[in-house]
């Protein structure tokens, strides 16, 4: 039997939990409570259909007119108009009143048939959305033609092989408030907007594929201002390309701890230490070191402004300011709990799909704890480290807390994603308090077990080298 | 029941289906036991011209248009009912 041939919908992540897209030629039902994005979605695959794999569509409102449509997607970066005018894309409302319809004696749905007929050859369509079909139900009073015609329907846009979406609302014991599952059996999606701890997070989950496998789990979405982005954790499956190329920490000791050459690049890096300490500082050496060598650098900080930033850096000696005009720094600041970890999570994205970046800062990590729940920030933690990856940037976080802090929490699963961890902590000398620094780990490359001593100078960060036994060499 | 207003009547069909003959057959009926000699019946076949049906949104065939006088008024179904159509024609009060 040849297997079953699928329509990729070009909603990021979408395609890779359903493993190649919705199924070829035949309906698939997307349900969900008011709001939760049905339209959008699929709007997004009708506009994908139409710009990235030549499959023109015709999307059949029962609730927008065409206007308020447009409009609706114009704020998601999609001009409708354009396409339409391209005869890529075909808007059809319907619009039904019961009020002013009379009913006597039986009758079909032909008229609606017909229409979808029409639109569908007028442009070669290959693609259909009817939004939402269940306003039917509140058009006409004879359920049981309904039914029939809905059955009749859905085998005729089979028929018809086009790739269809149906959306419903979502019902109290059903799926849809109409049963319509009843009818779409092929592939059943299922949206869901709920708020946890003030946070509000959408998700989907794949519930019925017949003939497919697929991602199984509940991921979450975004709605963000290019379109949708669902986020399956674990789609990445590991396939980015290792580097072999080096970066430099900006600090000579360190590279020397890290085997001589400093961090792999597209590697993820994780600075962990108590207040105080100087996690911002490497991380700062780091930018400011990588922006001299050219590259590009975005600087996420979540505890202090730009400006703050640069006026302290510039007190230990790392000068922040220059590379920031000559626009290879950029410096974003945003208090960790002023969105949902989902928005923070599409303002990285967005930044680095605008900026490009080679390297991240994000400073510090921790300060997302109080954003989400222990699970939702390591899933997305995850997530952004994916992605970084994914892009091949080199990425540096840092946290406050020990290594036994982070052992504990869990973290610990973030901690198995990173590839390098330094670790920044006090010891205790018979004559005062000591810093110290250490490789916890790093993967691939040839580390030092050593714990040198260090200290903070107006030269910034210096660490004692090896042969020195007690107090910093300065 | 009599009214110096001229009724213009519209009529989708889909082909000549069992109830869309029924329906014409029950609209001159009634037209011409009520409406005798100021009404117009036009007949449209939305499969020869299927462009027609985004117009006056039709859906369920067959549906009867009251173009005039206005308002608009529709009634679908085929027409068997003969009150519900006097009624939906505004020929009957309630």
């Amino acid at each position: 039997m040849e297997s079953l041939s699928k329509s990729p919908t070009g909603i990021r992540g979408l395609d890779q939990i359903t493993l190649g897209g919705l199924p070829k030629g035949r309906p698939t039902l997307i349900c969900g409570s008011a709001g939760c994005g049905k339209t959008l979605f699929a709007m997004e695959f009708l506009v994908r259909g139409a710009m990235d794999f030549s499959e023109p569509g015709i999307f059949v409102s029962f609730e927008e007119n065409g206007k308020d449509l447009t409009a609706n997607f114009r704020s998601l970066g999609f001009d409708l108009d354009d396409l339409i005018q391209q005869k890529k894309i075909k808007l059809d409302y319907i619009h039904i009143e019961k009020s002013q319809i009379e009913e006597t004696g039986s009758y079909d749905l032909e008229g609606l048939f017909v229409r979808l007929d029409h639109a569908i050859k007028s442009i070669g369509a290959k693609r259909v959305v009817l939004d939402t079909i269940e306003a039917l139900f509140s058009g006409f009073s004879d359920e049981a033609v309904l039914r029939a015609e809905l059955r009749r329907l859905f085998r005729w846009l089979k028929d018809k092989e086009v790739t269809a979406i149906i959306t419903g609302e979502r019902g109290d014991k059903s799926y849809t408030r109409q049963g319509l599952e009843e009818y779409v059996s092929d592939c059943v999606i299922l949206l869901d907007h709920r708020v946890i701890d003030q946070v509000s997070t959408r998700r989907l989950r794949v519930v019925k594929y017949r003939g497919s496998s697929h991602g199984s789990n509940e991921y979450p979405f975004l709605i963000t201002s290019k379109g949708i982005s669902v986020l399956p954790i674990t789609s990445l499956a590991l396939e980015h390309q290792a580097k072999e190329e080096h970066i430099s920490s900006g600090i000579k000791e360190l590279d020397v701890l890290l085997g001589g050459k400093g961090y792999f690049s597209a590697s993820t890096i994780l600075v962990s230490g108590g207040a105080g300490s100087g996690k911002t500082i490497l991380g700062a050496s780091f930018a400011a070191s990588a922006a001299q060598q050219g590259k590009k650098v975005l600087f996420l900080s979540f505890e202090e402004s730009p400006s703050q930033l640069a006026r302290n850096m510039k007190s230990v000696g790392i000068d922040l300011s220059t590379p920031s005009k000559k626009g290879l720094l950029s410096c974003h600041s945003d208090r960790a709990t002023a969105h949902g970890l989902e928005a923070h999570l599409v303002k990285i994205y967005d930044l680095v799909q605008d900026l490009k970046p080679q390297v991240v800062i994000l400073d510090p990590l921790t300060g997302f704890s109080q954003a989400g729940t222990e699970m939702d920030i390591e899933a997305m933690l995850t997530r952004i480290i994916d992605h970084f990856k994914a892009e091949g940037i080199t990425a540096l976080f840092t946290s406050l807390g020990g290594r036994s802090e982070f052992e504990r929490s869990s973290n610990v699963g973030v901690t198995s994603l990173i590839d390098t961890w330094i670790e920044l902590r006090d010891v205790e000398t018979v004559r005062r308090n000591e810093r110290a620094i250490s490789v916890i780990k790093s993967r691939g490359m040839g580390h030092s077990r050593d714990t040198r001593p260090y200290v903070i100078s107006s030269h910034g960060m210096l660490i004692a080298k090896a042969a020195a036994k007690t107090g910093a060499r300065v | 029941m009599s009214s110096p207003e001229k009724f213009e009547l519209r009529l989708y069909v889909a082909g000549q289906t069992a109830k869309s003959v029924l329906a014409l057959k029950n609209l001159k009926r009634i037209c011409e036991e009520h409406l005798k000699g100021q009404y117009s019946i036009e007949v449209i076949d939305l499969l020869i011209d299927p462009q027609l049906a985004e117009g006056d949104q039709i859906l369920a065939i067959p549906t009867l248009v009251r173009k005039l006088p206005e308002p608009v008024r529709t009634i679908i179904g085929d027409l068997s009912n003969t009150d519900r159509v006097l009624i939906g024609l505004d020929l009957r009060p309630l």
